[in-house]
């Protein structure tokens, strides 16, 4: 059982401004199971609300259960004026469970200590995108507990205190074949909504800033991933150049054990990879997906103002023949309501977006550039030590 | 100089018999090879004798000496010139071939090549400097087509009396190299010295430059072959008996030179090279030698087991230069892409930051990529050299091998004529009697002779090999310690410009609001 403890996670939960402000609905995921290729989320409640029944209490929950909690939200007509925090990504063990598979194959080739060494960086490097999912996935029911409306939502409750397994309310296939195809639509509504006549000035800033910021911060998420592989493949190299030479060692003088000097900047590249991966990479990552959130936020407020147009043709039309008019004026009238919500608390909701993501960036360009310096000033430390040495001898 | 050394008196022939066994790196004894045979005059004519010399030839204790003091006192003036080199006092004048030759730490040059006394014995004398550098620079296109070549600029910089000049420099081509390589090979391979080998040929890679592809990585191919024949005539030099060969002197002197025609891959000379190899390589199978002495096994062992790791590491060391360039790459991607990102972000503040990230990953990017060409040039090429020079180790084994063989052979013969001399006594054909008897007796003495020569051969080449083999591993010790810490100071600088650069970027990524 792989746990994690408060320490680690504070250091983990970086991505989004902390979020457990409100004391009535506190949230956090304090340990998770991995069992082969399932997850299982132990889901902790903390609460003064008189909604729930008991003030304190867990349920396990697999990373399904997230996403169907996801998918009711955006489902909710309601809730079309917001942007529903975007689901967590689906725990992602192959990139570790391959590298094992190829670790595997060539032990042959290694040297004991060289293989010993490699398995211990997967199995930390297995550990890292354990931790990371355990933080996405608590990071997504952090920013429903922390919004004013999303955190009354039934299903949200459910989902908090239901105590049996929720696979019974979960989509079955065909409601999931009916999901996928609703998305095919809906790409294919963005390329007709982006066409539509902006009346409003804030919102068409805001459709060409997000399209175009999305693109970008996809194509920068993507980059920042392979920087962080390069490195870790310049670590897993320290790996096989220690290894050599500690044999190199053990008949030789050349290669004397001050040179356990490159185990240490192993490890010290290691850490550099995986800090830039928590720091900038998981940030593009979730900021990315993010936006997507709120691009659907705009594309069901465009999709309101189709409709209200639509409405208003529909009346003219009614008023022509002089037939069903009444209908057409209450489709109408409550197509307009719809749309003014949906605008005024989808600006709010972009405002406020913002200012969190500003905020987030900030903290962690500080926080990566910080461990960056520290990294290397061990590096500096640990070389010069050794050129100290090899000089002397 | 070197010319004059090689019209030495006769009566420096006695030396002959005395130098071969006490001479550090004694000449061949064999008058077979005309070429060394003057050197080992000239190395004779320096060589005067005092008290010392006894403590530096480990083997020989015989009192022959004596007899080359008086000789020497009447010394040509080449001694005299060589001795001038040396600085130190400390040395006398036994040692010049060996001190002018004898590798100190250069401070002139702090290349890869400083170097270290190569005995033990030798690190008692006084500082004497080893005083020659070589570079090779302005690589240049001759000619046009597939018959277009790269011609190097070869500079010489020494104080050692060997040469005619200081300062001198020469245009040579790299099947110049490889004909340098190919003389000293046949020379000394077989005796038991390690000749440095020659960078190896690429086709691939000069046909692109013939082609006249100015790109980088045709570039990149004659900066790496650039550097390698650099490195490969500083190795050449160090070697005490390679510095004085007259084919050495010739290639770095002269400014013209007999084009090495045999060296093509393509030619017969090739083809023949490729034939012997292969014969070499069934005999080596089948020779069976008794190894009387651990020493050699073990070595030999020793240097199997080193061949294994070198390869092993190269390989890991050629793998991180290939990730860092690809570091580098991606870094250079992320750093347009977040420069993109900025100027996209409308919040003031932060479009600054990222703009100021990406600025930051630039230049990172270049820093990766200085490492990388570190990390290769000196590490990896490093490795890859003795890679090389282990074949050449491996292969002067080999030889002693051969000479065991050939001594062997000698004496299997001579035995069989010996038993065809004693059944001659039992026949009965009176007239034909003698002029057999005659006839073998005569075979009979060659082969002793011949049996005699091979035991001297086969305990020269053993014992030149313990001194080449002694002077090898010191170099390897020195070599890989100067480079190692050249590399770890390559790191050092490295990560003491990302400090600088992201204590840049720190105060910008505080500054968003």
């Amino acid at each position: 059982m792989t746990s994690i403890d408060e320490n680690s996670k504070e250091k983990l939960r970086s991505v989004s401004v902390d979020l457990n402000h409100d004391a009535s609905l506190l949230i956090d995921i304090p340990d998770a199971l991995c069992e082969r290729d399932k997850v299982k989320f132990t889901v902790h409640t903390k609460t003064t609300l008189s909604s729930f029944q008991k003030p304190d209490f867990s349920v396990p929950r697999q990373h399904e259960d997230f996403i169907w909690l996801h998918d009711t939200l955006v489902e909710t007509e309601d809730y079309a004026g917001l942007i529903i925090p975007p689901a967590p990504p689906k725990p992602d063990f192959d990139s570790p469970r391959d590298k094992m598979h190829k670790l595997g194959e060539g032990e042959a080739t290694m040297t004991k200590e060289e293989y010993t060494k490699m398995k211990q960086e997967l199995e930390a490097e297995y550990l890292a995108v354990f931790k990371k999912t355990v933080q996405v996935h608590e990071i997504f029911l952090q920013r429903l507990s922390s919004h004013p409306v999303l955190s009354k939502d039934r299903n949200f409750q459910i989902f908090l205190e239901y105590d049996q397994d929720l696979s019974v309310r979960r989509k079955n296939a065909k409601e999931m074949f009916g999901g996928f195809f609703k998305n095919m639509v809906k790409s294919a509504d963005e390329v007709l909504i982006s066409g539509v006549k902006e009346v409003d000035d804030f919102f068409e800033q805001e459709k060409t800033f997000l399209l175009d910021y999305y693109s970008k911060i996809k194509d920068s998420t993507a980059k920042a991933e392979k920087m962080t592989r390069a490195h870790k493949n310049i670590a897993d190299d320290y790996i096989h150049i220690s290894a050599t030479l500690n044999s190199l060692a053990a008949d030789d003088m050349t290669a004397n054990k001050n040179l356990n000097i490159i185990l240490s900047l192993q490890k010290v590249e290691g850490r550099v990879a995986s800090d830039q991966d928590l720091k900038l990479t998981e940030l593009l990552r979730y900021y990315m997906r993010d936006i997507q959130a709120a691009k659907d936020l705009l594309y069901r407020r465009a999709r309101a103002l189709a409709d209200y147009e639509n409405s208003n043709k529909a009346l003219d039309k009614a008023r022509l023949k002089s037939k069903d008019i009444p209908q057409a004026e209450e489709h109408q009238r409550q197509c307009l309501q719809k749309f003014d919500k949906l605008s005024e608390s989808g600006k709010k909701e972009l405002t406020s977006f913002k200012g969190r993501r500003v905020v987030a960036f900030r903290k962690n360009f500080i926080e990566m550039a910080e461990l960056e310096i520290k990294h290397a000033k061990n590096s500096v430390a640990l070389l010069q030590g050794c050129i100290e040495l090899l000089k002397s001898n | 100089m070197a010319d004059t050394a090689r019209d030495a008196p006769p009566e420096q022939t006695d030396f002959h018999e005395l130098e071969d066994g006490e001479e550090l790196f004694p000449e061949p004894a064999t008058t077979q090879e005309s070429q060394p045979a003057s050197l080992a005059a000239e190395d004779i004519s320096t060589n005067s004798n005092g008290p010392k010399q006894d403590s530096l030839f480990d083997d020989d204790p015989e009192d022959l000496f004596a007899e080359a003091t008086e000789e020497v006192s009447l010394d040509s003036p080449e001694r005299d010139v060589l001795l001038s080199d040396g600085p130190s006092p400390a040395i006398t004048p036994i040692t010049p071939p060996t001190s002018v030759i004898t590798p100190r730490i250069g401070h002139t040059h702090d290349d890869m090549f400083t170097h270290s006394s190569f005995d033990e014995i030798e690190e008692e004398e006084g500082g004497d400097s080893f005083d020659i550098h070589i570079s090779v620079s302005d690589p240049e296109k001759v000619g046009d087509g597939m018959n277009a070549y790269m011609a190097y600029k070869v500079t010489t910089k020494t104080s050692i009396s060997l040469f005619k000049r200081n300062e001198f420099a020469v245009k040579r081509r790299f099947s110049d190299f490889l004909g340098l390589h190919s003389k000293l090979a046949s020379k000394y391979l077989h005796i038991g010295y390690i000749v440095p080998p020659a960078p190896e040929k690429s086709i691939v890679g000069m046909t692109k430059v013939k082609v006249g592809k100015e790109d980088q990585s045709s570039n990149e191919f004659v900066e790496k072959r650039r550097s390698a024949l650099e490195r490969y005539l500083m190795r050449t030099v160090k070697h005490p008996i390679l510095l004085k060969d007259p084919d050495v002197l010739q290639f770095l002197e002269s400014s013209e030179l007999p084009r090495a025609v045999s060296t093509q891959a393509l030619s017969s000379a090739g083809l023949l090279r490729m034939v012997n190899k292969a014969a070499d390589a069934v005999n080596k199978m089948t020779i069976k030698m008794n190894e009387s002495d651990a020493w050699f096994e073990e070595k030999q062992q020793h240097f199997e087991n080193l061949d294994v790791q070198l390869r092993k590491l190269h390989t890991s060391v050629e793998s991180l230069v290939c990730h860092r360039k690809e570091l580098s790459v991606n870094t250079a991607q992320f750093a347009k892409s977040a420069a993109m990102l900025g100027n996209s972000e409308d919040h003031t503040a932060l479009s600054r930051a990222l703009s100021q990230l990406a600025e930051v990953e630039e230049k990172i990017d270049q820093l990766h990529q200085d490492q990388a060409n570190a990390d290769f040039y000196l590490f990896s090429e490093l490795l890859g050299d003795y890679v090389r020079l282990l074949t050449a180790v491996k292969g002067v084994f080999d030889h002693r091998m051969k000479t065991w063989q050939k001594w062997q052979d000698s004496q299997m013969l001579l035995q069989k004529k010996r038993e065809a001399e004693a059944k001659l006594q039992f026949t009965n054909k009176p007239d034909k009697l003698q002029q057999a008897k005659d006839e073998i007796k005569e075979e009979i003495e060659e082969l002793e002779g011949k049996v005699q020569q091979g035991e001297r051969d086969f305990e020269q080449i053993s014992k030149t090999i313990r001194k080449e083999v002694s002077r090898f591993e010191k170099e390897r010790v020195k070599d890989f310690k100067t480079i190692i810490i050249k590399y770890l100071e390559s790191l050092v600088q490295t990560q003491q410009q990302l400090i600088k650069y992201w204590e840049a970027f720190l105060p910008e990524a505080k500054a968003i609001s």
